[in-house]
């Protein structure tokens, strides 16, 4: 919930400083608390470089309008309006991939969809949540393993980036069939432990859930309606 | 009691039933072996037994499963799950892969159920013990070896107490000492009134456990009988089954031209090994 706050409160926060309160309080501030700037910065940078590059190259040398000239390679001309633009775009890029990473590194998937169940949320719903998450490492695996059959059987899957796409290709229609092949057994298993009996299921434990932790949860939350408030009135200008 | 009458199969889209006129009684505290030869039926037969097909798996199927007299088809799922557990070959497949311990991946099926918490966590408990992975409880399900992993699926299926279960090649992935495991476990169930149909290929934990047999050839019912005799049945290997090693040893016995007391002897050491001979 907190996470999804700050991804919009990221989404409707304009200029520099607004964007760096966000990163500051919404995500750096509770890593710090749970011990995971480290690796919450490692990855979160990881998967916005690519987006963070293209952003930059793009807003900086194709800024539409922009005057005030700060390098010029030929026809392409680096202007400080791009530069600024760029800025507050990599600021909020950096407070969304901030806030999810956050939420993969604190969060069990198991923790979510039992904290889901608790609060009335369907089992069924819960299990989509949690089986589409799990989904991923499941699928790394499988992928692991075919591409080690492959290997063995003497497809070149290494060395040169060609003979790695070319070492893709093979691996794709194994991965995805055999998943949906799997797909009817595991829907038999799951109702033969009586996943489709209607109503709710016998919860063992409900995640720790301490004071602190929820209000700032809910003052996060509750800044977001505040923050649309002050947005739409014009009064955070001045953080521009 | 778990009934088939007179049950024939067929898989939506293919050209001929992979079940025909199969008949089949699983009373209380029975253990009823199947055995065969690939694509012989055996895995069709736990589907059709455990209301699975065409339920879930679709095609058509004629005849009756019955379960204490009554057709299993007006049945909901989870109704019937309740009473009738299956477990397959495939560790991969059985366990729900929305649990981050063991513990919790066994307690999956008593939770479903909605039993109260007590009951929850005595039947986890049980089932835990019953199969040796009691110190693996807290372990992630998905990084397990897959003998393990099987061990698990199975103790989740018992954990949820069905009075029939139909457990297609469970000790597929499993070394000799977890195949011993479930052998006991499935022998302390059986002995408590559950009764028990498995297809498997390895005729020793059959000859250990299983009161009745039944040879399946191409979907049909080929032999049936005594677990003991249709063990010993010479036509055994004609369906691509082997014999029980106390059934190879008996043989090489008499064909050693062994004296009747050496015989006897060894008779007796493979039965204190719970083979019948």
């Amino acid at each position: 919930m907190a996470a999804l706050a700050v991804t919009l409160a990221a989404i409707m926060l304009s200029g520099v400083v607004a964007p760096l309160l966000l990163i500051g309080v919404g995500v750096l501030l509770p890593a710090a608390v749970a011990g995971v700037v480290r690796e919450l910065s490692r990855i979160a940078l990881l998967l916005s470089l690519p987006l963070a590059i293209s952003v930059v190259l793009v807003n900086v040398f194709f800024f539409p309008g922009g005057e005030a000239v700060l390098l010029r390679v030929g026809p392409i001309v680096a202007t400080a309006e791009g530069l600024r633009f760029a800025l507050e775009i990599l600021l909020r890029l950096a407070a969304i991939s901030g806030a999810v990473v956050l939420f993969y590194l604190t969060t069990r998937p198991g923790d979510l969809v039992i904290d889901l169940e608790a609060r009335g949320v369907s089992p069924r719903l819960a299990f989509v949540v949690n089986a589409s998450v799990q989904t991923v490492p499941t699928m790394v695996d499988r992928a692991a393993d075919i591409a080690a059959a492959q290997r063995a059987r003497g497809l070149d899957s290494e060395g040169s980036p060609w003979a790695r796409v070319r070492g893709l290709l093979p691996l794709v229609a194994p991965v995805v069939l055999g998943s949906i092949a799997e797909v009817e057994e595991r829907t038999m298993a799951l109702e033969a432990r009586g996943f489709t009996r209607p109503g709710r299921r016998t919860l063992l434990w409900r995640p720790a859930d301490s004071r602190r932790q929820a209000v700032a949860r809910w003052l996060l939350v509750a800044a977001l309606p505040l923050l649309i408030g002050l947005r739409t009135a014009g009064w955070l200008a001045w953080l521009g | 009691m778990l009934e088939l009458d007179a049950v024939t199969y067929r898989y939506a889209g293919a050209p001929r039933p992979s079940l025909h006129e199969v008949s089949l009684t699983l009373g209380d505290g029975e253990v009823v072996g199947i055995v065969g030869a690939s694509e012989a039926g055996k895995s069709t037969l736990c589907l059709v037994a455990a209301g699975l097909a065409p339920r879930t798996v679709g095609g058509t199927l004629s005849g009756h499963v019955l379960l204490d007299g009554h057709d299993v088809a007006p049945l909901a799922m989870h109704e019937l799950a309740e009473r009738v557990g299956i477990c397959f070959a495939n560790p991969a497949t059985q366990l729900s892969r929305v649990t981050a311990t063991v513990y919790e991946e066994v307690a999956f099926g008593p939770m479903n159920l909605g039993l109260p918490r007590g009951d929850v966590i005595d039947r986890t408990g049980a089932a835990l013990d019953a199969f040796g992975i009691a110190d693996i409880a807290e372990r992630e399900p998905a990084r397990l070896s897959g003998g393990q992993q099987q061990l698990v699926a199975v103790a989740g299926l018992l954990a949820i107490r069905p009075q029939h279960l139909v457990l297609d090649e469970p000790t597929a992935q499993l070394d000799p000492a977890g195949t011993q495991l479930v052998a006991e476990a499935l022998a302390r169930l059986a002995a408590d009134g559950a009764s028990i149909l498995i297809a498997e290929q390895k005729t020793d934990l059959l000859a250990q456990i299983c009161t009745r047999m039944v040879a399946l050839e191409a979907g049909r019912v080929a032999l049936e009988g005594a677990a003991a005799e249709v063990l010993a049945d010479e036509r055994l290997s004609g369906l691509g089954v082997a014999f029980p090693a106390s059934v190879r040893i008996r043989r090489l016995a008499e064909a050693a031209s062994l004296r009747a007391p050496q015989r006897d002897k060894l008779a007796a050491a493979l039965a204190t090994m719970g083979s019948p001979i």
